[in-house]
């Protein structure tokens, strides 16, 4: 049944133009930002550090700011995504089917994520394409690749989970999408604030998921890291089942 | 008709903080019938129908169809029915055969009868040929079907009907009204609604309701009888005791109405009208209006909300 409403989620997707929209841009600019980084580490990186022990490589002067980068850029993006979840529903009216059908508030939240994680996952697919085009050129630190990619793909769930959420709460898609948007960017802020030299505060960095993704591209995989994702994932789903529960029960 | 009830609700209510919407309200619907939900708008016809389907939690009452438990168990109770809400959920994007595959499969249908489902569903409401064409691209009417074709094609043994001849014209109305007739044959239908002459065109029972209570309920056939028997509505400035009027010859019953009304019931008799005048002049009661009744729902609707508005007000 999840599945159902995941693939119907999806199909939905690739029939507005929305998607195809963000897919072109989204690639556009990243694939403009893989040839400036790979510029760079031709022009600057390489002659500099040729033959030092331990220089940062392929995978850290172009493989993880492209992963960055489009964490940055989804950051925009993912809200423009999720908006439509619930809130289009519930202006189109169509939510009806959903809740007069037997399926239960959990199936119904769980079927959306899964739908927009498989938009997430077509779009990393092309993304991860770009690095893999120079892998036989070059040596690529594979162990590293595969961290910042599970980072961004945590970083990314946590977007879409919290943009699901924000998209329970409102009847009109732009006001869902700047929410989401505005929760992201307060994420990030909090990482930035936490993190520059004057007022360094350990919590807010913690906060932030910004601070867990860094971490996943500098391949470091700690389970903390992914503990948090879980949980942020965990929270705003269920946040998004009990708002909507509450919404049956309003008063 | 067998009296094996589809949906029974016992004590149904509802707040919308302190606003009660629905107030203790019971109903049933029998196999093989087609229930009329009736009612000035705000009634709660509208509240009634999503709680009946699980998209408005109750604030107290039961609600059971076929016997199970709408609360208790929702999975199990949601399949039975179909729902079209006032405004019909349909995605507009999705062409109507993507969209009744869909609702079939959420509706638990398993994939192999899906296209089956579909293909009766489209035909039982007319369309037979949109099944590629994108729903957005289609008229209103052809909208409300696809919501009506949503919510039978599962073969829901009850089919709750949100207004569902909203915004059509009168030939597509024909034709859903044949629609609804038809499920009524195998499947329990309610329907809300606020065209008198469509509850009699396709009710087999009607329900009024004005501010969240049952005012009216009675069969079709019962109105019918109604109307056979004559009814004399008599003003009487000086009225006698009831018994005196209810000793006049030919007089079966009479109901004292507010403001020296009565509503006399009689034997068919070509000149009682024209007797009960000459008595009222010769006993002085003061006759001041005498008008036969006819009882027709409208008649009913009329009387039953504007008394209530009018108590209301009081």
């Amino acid at each position: 049944m999840i599945l159902t409403i995941a693939g119907n989620e999806l199909r939905r997707m690739f029939y507005s133009p929305l998607a195809w929209a963000i897919l072109a841009v989204v690639l556009f600019i990243l694939a403009l930002l893989f040839l400036v980084f790979i510029e760079n580490f031709l022009t600057q990186v390489q002659p500099r550090f040729a033959g030092m022990d331990g220089a940062p490589g392929v995978t850290d002067s172009v493989v993880a700011p492209l992963l960055l980068w489009a964490g940055v850029l989804m950051l925009g993006i993912m809200p423009l995504i999720t908006m439509r979840l619930f809130s289009e529903e519930k202006a189109r009216g169509t939510l009806p089917l959903l809740l007069s059908s037997p399926v239960s508030m959990t199936q119904i939240v769980l079927g959306k994520y899964l739908g927009v994680l498989g938009f997430v996952a077509v779009m990393l697919g092309l993304i991860v394409l770009m690095p893999l085009s120079i892998a036989p050129a070059t040596s690529l630190d594979w162990g590293k690749f595969a961290s910042g990619l599970l980072g961004l793909v945590l970083l990314l769930a946590s977007f879409a989970a919290a943009g699901l959420y924000l998209s329970t709460l409102s009847a009109q898609p732009a006001v869902a999408a700047v929410s989401s948007f505005g929760l992201l960017i307060f994420l990030v802020i909090l990482y930035v604030s936490g993190s520059s030299p004057g007022s360094a505060s350990e919590l807010f960095v913690y906060l932030s998921h910004f601070g867990h993704f860094l971490s996943f591209l500098e391949g470091l995989f700690n389970s903390a890291d992914l503990a948090y994702y879980l949980l942020f994932i965990a929270t705003f789903l269920t946040l998004a089942v009990r708002r909507l529960d509450n919404e049956r029960l309003q008063r | 008709m067998d009296n094996e009830l589809l949906i029974q609700t016992e004590g149904l209510t509802r707040h919308y903080g302190p606003h009660v919407a629905v107030a203790g309200l019971e109903l049933s619907l029998a196999k093989g019938e087609v229930l009329g939900l009736l009612g000035p708008n705000g009634a709660g016809k509208s509240s009634t129908m999503q709680m009946l389907t699980g998209n408005l939690a109750p604030s107290a009452g039961r609600i059971l169809i076929d016997g199970i438990d709408l609360i208790d168990e929702p999975l199990k109770a949601k399949r039975l029915i179909g729902y079209l809400p006032e405004q019909p959920p349909v995605h507009r994007d999705l062409t109507v055969d993507e969209y009744l595959r869909f609702a079939a499969r959420l509706h638990g249908l398993p994939a192999r009868e899906v296209k089956t489902a579909v293909e009766r569903a489209k035909t039982r409401c007319g369309l037979g040929d949109v099944g590629g064409r994108l729903i957005g691209n289609l008229s209103k009417g052809y909208q409300q079907r696809v919501g009506i074709a949503q919510a039978i094609v599962h073969a829901p043994m009850v089919v709750v009907l949100d207004e569902p001849t909203v915004g059509l014209d009168p030939i597509q109305i024909r034709e859903i009204r044949a629609l609804i007739r038809e499920l009524g044959q195998e499947h329990g239908v309610i329907l809300s609604t606020h065209i008198l002459p469509e509850v009699q065109a396709v009710c087999d029972r009607v329900q009024i309701i004005n501010r969240g209570r049952t005012v009216f309920a009675d069969t079709l056939a019962g109105l019918a009888d109604r109307h056979a028997a004559p009814v004399l509505m008599a003003g009487l400035a000086h009225a006698p005791a009831i018994d005196e009027l209810r000793g006049i010859e030919g007089v079966s019953a009479v109901e004292p109405l507010p403001e020296g009304r009565f509503r006399i019931t009689h034997a068919e008799e070509a000149g009682f009208a024209e007797r009960l005048a000459a008595l009222a002049a010769e006993r002085g009661w003061g006759l001041c209006e005498l008008t036969p009744e006819r009882v027709t729902l409208e008649q009913i609707f009329t009387d039953l909300v504007y008394r209530e508005r009018v108590e209301a007000a009081a």
